[in-house]
Formats: C-alpha cells, sequence, structure tokens
C-alpha cells in the first residue's frame, strides 16, 4: 500500500505540468518542423504536377493521373537522358576525385610553393560554372581560342570540342574538373591535416616505403574525407545542369541531354510541366537512393578510421 | 428683297464661320498637345535582347523619361538565352515585365498561353495614339508578320496585333570580296555554283579558314534563318493540314533533297564547329576573316562591315540567296524584332507610352542613321536619303534587299509548338550532319514522328 502510494506520488499528472513547459518540446522542434515544411511543399507540388497536364500554355489544367510517367518510361529519350546522367557522373566525378587525392598528395608538405599552389587552385571555384563555361568558350573557339591556337603548335587544326558527337561529353567534363576538382583538393588537404602524425612517424621509424604508408596508412585514413568529397560531387554531377546548357543545350543532337537539361527544356522552353516533373522526380529518387548508399557507407569508414 | 439677300448673305457667312470653327474644335489632338506626361511616376519593366536596336533605345531612354515622367527598368540578355527568360517571366503571371521583344514565331507560343496584350486595344483608340505617329507609315510585312488569330495552321496578316516592330531581317548571301578575288570566284547564284564555290574557299585566309558561316546550335535560331529560306525555295512545307491536324512535312521528297543539299554545304563549307553557331559566332567568323561567306540575316553581316567594326570591315558585300537556277524567284524567311506587352501588366498605358516612342518615325530614323541598326521597321526611314547614304557604303545590300523583300515572308505554319518542333528540327539536322543517321531520310522520318507527337493535341 505504502509502495503504491509513493508510486502515485511519482506519476506526473500531465494537466498538472504548466502549459508553456508542456508546448516546450514544440517550440524547439518547430524550426526544424518549419524547414522541413518548406523542403517539402515544392516537392509535394511538384509530385502533384506530375499527375496533371499542367503547362505554360494552357489556361487550365486537368486530372491525367499517371500518363506523363507512363509516357516518359515509353520514351527512348528518358532512358537516354538516364544513360547520359550516369556516364557525366561517372567520368567528372572519377577525373576529380582522382585528380583531387593526387594534387592535396603532392601539396601536402608547407613550403612557400605549396602555399602559393593552394591559394591558385582555388580560384575556378569563385568561378560561377556558367561563366567559367564561357572563359571555356573563349579558349576552345576555333577562331580566337588560345587552346585552339596551341593545338595547332602540335599540327592539330580545329579540335571540334563541345561541336562533335565524339568529344562534346569530354569538353563538358573538362571544364566541370576545371571548376570543381579544387573542391576535392581542399578537402583533402583538410583531411590530410587532421591526420595523427605517430603512426606514420611509427611507419617511418620501421623503415616502411613511401608507397606502403600510404596504401596502408594515408588511404585508408583519408577514406571519409574522400567519401565526403565523392557524395558531394556525385550528386552534384548527377544533377549538371549549368556546364551543358551553356556549353551547347545539350547538343550536338542528344549527346549531352542529362536528366536535368530534358527536364528544363520541356518544362520552360515547350513549356510542358506535367511531362518535365517526371524526368526531375526521377533524378531526386535516383540521388536519394545513390547518397543514402554514400552516406551510410562514410559513416561505416569514419568509424573504422577512428579505430571502431 | 435687297433686305432678304443681305440677310442669306450675313447668314451663310455666320454658317461658313461657325462650321470653320467647329471643324477646328473637331481636329485631332496636335502632337504639341498629346498629353506625354499622363502617366508620370510609373515605372516600365522591360525585357530587351542583345540587338543593335536595343543600342539605340537604351541610348534614349534618358530622352523618354524626361519626355514622359516614366521610369524604365530594363535587363539586356543574349539571344541564345533570352527567350527562357520571357517563357519563365511570363509564365510567373507577376506582370514583370510589362514590355518584352519577341519575335513573331514566339509570339505564337505566348499568345497561345495568354500572355500578349492586343495592342489593337491601344492602336484602334485615337485618344492614346500620339496623332503623328502615323501607323501605316511602319512597314506592312512587319506588321502583318505580328498579327494572328490564334488558329494552328491559320497564316499570320490576321487577328489581333501581337507587337509592333522595331526591325526586321530577310536572309541573303554576304561576302568577303577579298577572299573571292584571291580564290578568283564570283558570287554563287546557284546551289552548284555554291558548293564549288566552297571547295575553291578552303583554308583561304590559313589554317582553320573556311568559306561558309551558318547557324547550327542546338535551338530555333538554326532553322529559321538560311536553312528554312532554301528550305522553301527546294518547295519543301514545314506542316500541312490534315484531318483536322497539322502534320510534319519534314520528310517530303523536297524536304530530304533540300537536307541531302545542307548537308552538303556544310560538310564541305561549313566551320568544324557549326553545330554550336549561333548569330553571334556566325557573324563573327565573317568579320574576323574566319569564313568567307555569311548564309543569314543581312544585318547580321553589316554590324562587322562598319568602319573598324572587324578585321574584314570594308571588304564585306551583298548578293541574293543561291538558288535552283539563277533568275529564279528568291523566297527568304521573314524575322521581325518586335515589342510586344505582357497582358498581365499592371501598367499597360505607361508601356504603350514606351511602345509608342520607340516604334516612333522620329526614333527610327534616329535608331538607323545615328545608330547602326539596320532593316528599320518604318517607310519613311527606307525613303529618307540619310539612310540610303549610310548603306550606300554596305555594297549591294540595298539592291540584294529590293531583289527578295516582294518574295519574303514568314515560311513556318504558325502553330503554338514554334519552340518545340524547331529545336527538335535542330537537334536532328546535328544528328543527321553528324552522320548518326543511316540517311537523311531516315533522321528526318525520325523528326517526323517527333514533330507529329508534339503536335497531337492540337486540333485546328
Amino acid at each position: 500500500m505504502g509502495e503504491t502510494g509513493a508510486a502515485k506520488s511519482a506519476e506526473i499528472d500531465y494537466n498538472e505540468i504548466p502549459s508553456n513547459v508542456r508546448r516546450r518540446p514544440y517550440y524547439i522542434i518547430a524550426p526544424g518542423l518549419l524547414i522541413l515544411i518548406g523542403i517539402l511543399i515544392p516537392f509535394v507540388v511538384a509530385i502533384f504536377l506530375s499527375l496533371t497536364n499542367y503547362s505554360f500554355r494552357l489556361p487550365t489544367w486537368r486530372f491525367i493521373w499517371f500518363r506523363n510517367w507512363t509516357d516518359a518510361f515509353k520514351d527512348p529519350s528518358f532512358y537516354h537522358a538516364v544513360w547520359v546522367t550516369l556516364r557525366y557522373a561517372f567520368y567528372a566525378t572519377l577525373t576529380q576525385l582522382v585528380l583531387g587525392v593526387a594534387v592535396a598528395l603532392l601539396l601536402r608538405k608547407d613550403t612557400f610553393y605549396s602555399r602559393v599552389l593552394k591559394v591558385l587552385f582555388t580560384f575556378p571555384l569563385m568561378v560561377a560554372p556558367a561563366i567559367a563555361v564561357l572563359i571555356w568558350q573563349l579558349m576552345t573557339s576555333n577562331s580566337v581560342g588560345v587552346l585552339e591556337k596551341l593545338l595547332n603548335f602540335f599540327g592539330v587544326v580545329n579540335f571540334p570540342w563541345a561541336s562533335s558527337h565524339g568529344t562534346a561529353m569530354f569538353t563538358a567534363v573538362l571544364i566541370d574538373t576545371w571548376v570543381n576538382t579544387p573542391f576535392i583538393l581542399l578537402l583533402v588537404l583538410a583531411g590530410i591535416q587532421s591526420l595523427p602524425k605517430s603512426p606514420f612517424e611509427a611507419a617511418q621509424v620501421d623503415g616502411a616505403s613511401a608507397w606502403f604508408i600510404f596504401r596502408t596508412l594515408t588511404f585508408p585514413m583519408l577514406k571519409p574525407f574522400i567519401y565526403i568529397g565523392l557524395l558531394f560531387r556525385l550528386m552534384a554531377a548527377l544533377q549538371e545542369f549549368g556546364i551543358i546548357f551553356a556549353l551547347s543545350k545539350g547538343g550536338p543532337g542528344d549527346t549531352l541531354m542529362n536528366i536535368s537539361l530534358t527536364g528544363y527544356i520541356t518544362s520552360y522552353q515547350f513549356g510542358r510541366v506535367g511531362k518535365a516533373l517526371p524526368y526531375l522526380l526521377v533524378l531526386w529518387a535516383l540521388c536519394y537512393v545513390v547518397a543514402g548508399v554514400l552516406v551510410k557507407r562514410q559513416r561505416k569508414l569514419a568509424k573504422l578510421a577512428q579505430g571502431y | 428683297m435687297k433686305a432678304g439677300f443681305k440677310f442669306c448673305v450675313v447668314f451663310l457667312m455666320a454658317l461658313m464661320v461657325f462650321a470653320v470653327i467647329a471643324g477646328f474644335g473637331a481636329a485631332p489632338v496636335e502632337a504639341a498637345d498629346f498629353n506625354w506626361k499622363k502617366y508620370e511616376g510609373t515605372t516600365v519593366k522591360v525585357l530587351f535582347v542583345q540587338h543593335s536596336i536595343v543600342d539605340a533605345i537604351v541610348s534614349k531612354l534618358a530622352d523618354f523619361e524626361a519626355l514622359t515622367g516614366i521610369k524604365v527598368e530594363y535587363s539586356i540578355t543574349p539571344e541564345a538565352n533570352y527567350f527562357d527568360k520571357v517563357a519563365t517571366s511570363l509564365s510567373s503571371r507577376s506582370g514583370d515585365p510589362d514590355l518584352f521583344m519577341s519575335g513573331a514565331y514566339q509570339l505564337w507560343d505566348y499568345s497561345s498561353a495568354g500572355f500578349v496584350e492586343n495592342i489593337d486595344n491601344f492602336l484602334g483608340d485615337s485618344a492614346k495614339v500620339v496623332p503623328d505617329y502615323d501607323a501605316a507609315d511602319i512597314v506592312k510585312s512587319a506588321v502583318d508578320a505580328l498579327k494572328w488569330d490564334g488558329v494552328p495552321g491559320h497564316a499570320v496578316g490576321k487577328g489581333p496585333q501581337l507587337g509592333l516592330p522595331l526591325a526586321f531581317e530577310i536572309y541573303s548571301l554576304a561576302y568577303n570580296k577579298r577572299a573571292f578575288e584571291k580564290a578568283g570566284v564570283a558570287a554563287p547564284k546557284t546551289y552548284d555554283e555554291l558548293l564549288k564555290v566552297c571547295d575553291a574557299l578552303k583554308e583561304w585566309n590559313g589554317p582553320g579558314s573556311y568559306a561558309i558561316a551558318i547557324r547550327g546550335a542546338r535551338d530555333w535560331g538554326t532553322i529559321h534563318p538560311g536553312y528554312m529560306s532554301t528550305y522553301a525555295n527546294f518547295g519543301a512545307v514545314d506542316f500541312k493540314a490534315e484531318n483536322g491536324k497539322l502534320v510534319s512535312q519534314v520528310n517530303s521528297p523536297e524536304s530530304v533533297k533540300m537536307n541531302e543539299f545542307w548537308v552538303e554545304l556544310i560538310k564541305r563549307g561549313g566551320s568544324p564547329s557549326w553545330s554550336r553557331y549561333t548569330w553571334y559566332e556566325a557573324g563573327a567568323d565573317l568579320g574576323a576573316g574566319k569564313a568567307a561567306m555569311l548564309f543569314d540575316a543581312d544585318n547580321n553581316g553589316v554590324q562587322q562591315n562598319w568602319p573598324n567594326a572587324s578585321q574584314e570591315a570594308g571588304n564585306i558585300a551583298w548578293t541574293v540567296m543561291p538558288l535552283a537556277k539563277a533568275g529564279d524567284t528568291p523566297y527568304s524567311n521573314y524575322w521581325t524584332w518586335a515589342m510586344a506587352m505582357n497582358s498581365a501588366s499592371k501598367n499597360k498605358d505607361a508601356a504603350w507610352y514606351f511602345l509608342m516612342y520607340f516604334t516612333s518615325k522620329p526614333f527610327a530614323l534616329y535608331a538607323s542613321v545615328d545608330k547602326n541598326s539596320v532593316d528599320p521597321a518604318r517607310t519613311s526611314v527606307w525613303q529618307s536619303e540619310g539612310f540610303a547614304k549610310k548603306m550606300a557604303q554596305q555594297e549591294g545590300y540595298i539592291d540584294t534587299f529590293n531583289k527578295t523583300i516582294d518574295s519574303t515572308t514568314i515560311l513556318f505554319t504558325p502553330q503554338p509548338y514554334f519552340f518545340e518542333t524547331t529545336t527538335e528540327w535542330a537537334a536532328t539536322l546535328q544528328d543527321i550532319v553528324a552522320g548518326q543517321y543511316k540517311s537523311v531520310k531516315e533522321g528526318l522520318d525520325a523528326l517526323k514522328a517527333k514533330m507529329d507527337e508534339a503536335l497531337k493535341d492540337v486540333d485546328l
């Protein structure tokens, strides 16, 4: 009886808690909730409109349910856009990761030249992608471009750059690499500077080779940083729009028509918003899945690098 | 009797005096009395494309603002991205911009969506039009090009006035006289001659130089200049009405023949970067001595030929576009840069003042004679001594214009999916030139399917 009475007295009567205290958890989560709602509104609107024939050209719209989706999945240009998106993302991300890590390793020693080079390497990051494309369009111009003049020295005249089906992807990836490799470089450099010194000193005392140290210490410990770079760059490359649009509007033909560009042109140039949205929502789903896998893997690697 | 006669004379004189006074009272308001300050304090927002007429407009904005008290806010966008900006702005229905530049074809898209104000609402109201405006002086073909009744397949020239022309252009062949002298060739008059001249002009100015600059970028701009004119000269049409639908004719025998010629022209004489070429690159290559010919808008080459405007300034001349045989009628497509009004504008009357001022006779004369906007949309400017004197330095320009203008018209079938069909057209042309199809016919069959799909919901 005594125990029951004590238990009863220990119970908190919800109604006795002051209302401002009761509401406190809601106040705490309110900003996050508002942001979440803000993020979700356009997303929900996009899903809703993808089920309609909404167009800039029609004064009214009506539900057509899944017709836009079935049309997209029946359209060969959809699969072409997915294929271009994946290829572009693969080439751009791989090139930037390899170059970014390699240059970061070369610049890891703190010397006067490495300090100057680190500053110089960050310059492209300060240029908007569309401006970078304009710079590269001038550089690759067959009339006045410096790269054309440079290639002329080697006997190459009128290199087609973005004008040819065979070299358009290469040109777009080249510009993307110029703009974004410094991002990987800075990220990996920060990672290198945060590495503990003792394992490296111990390995050197034991006479380990530079390659052995890189393979067994540096690279495994840098993996979480490389994964963060991979995550950011892969997401951006999957969604790439600015560079390709400014470079060739997806041409020649449909060579560079990735999902973003197909969605944009269908929506804004052709006015068919409802038709474009399945493309863009598929891109969102693709990014969501890839990001989910990468984040999970990155967490695992970070734990491993910390010795868990 | 005498008194009666006197009374009649006095009465008649009084009647005459009254009639004269009454007549004066009914006379239209003098230009000097027109109230330009009626919308003082209003702000008008305008979207401009990068163009020589815009340079002239911008240089006169201060005068307009001083005359009307209307403030003008504007942005200038290169043509390559301009229409994306217009479509986005108009579809927001916010009323911003109040005015925007457009071509006739784009107005088919925009007016179908209800984005465009009918300018007849202002032009038809004499109280809103400055008395010396003289609308009849605006080049009729340019005015008609901007009228459309909104029915797909119906020709332009009837229906609401969707905009007023600032300038227009026709298509002809500009060529570098120095290049032709060097190669010992004459200006080509036929398709066969053009191909032969292309062979003769290969690398005429060193490595990397080529014969003919043509637009080839993946957008509508590739289709409407020399390509569409030649397409019509081969007897091809874009659409025909069949069973209540517009059906693409791009795979017709005439079209196949024309496209085979066009592909050969690009391969034998075009730039290796052809598929990236817009108005700007094509014109710049002629001026830089990279291309020996330019098959494009007549005024594109002019901008390279003003004294000191480019390396080849002074060397450029014009001739009628090549045809099947010399002496055939040169059918040219027609383009007009017009100013149109957003139907969602909240400042329509002030916007009309802007439109009226910058399509007026004095401004058109200023833009063409004092500035460098050619192909003016005012007949009085074409007839002016100042313009004739100015254009005399552009060899063959006026002569080519006179030989072409009477057979110049919009060669596209008006329909509300102009952007979509012509973008697909340009993309397919790029693929055909790059050999992505087994034959030209196969590429055009694929294009026809895409165009028909785009217009499947459009009923006539």
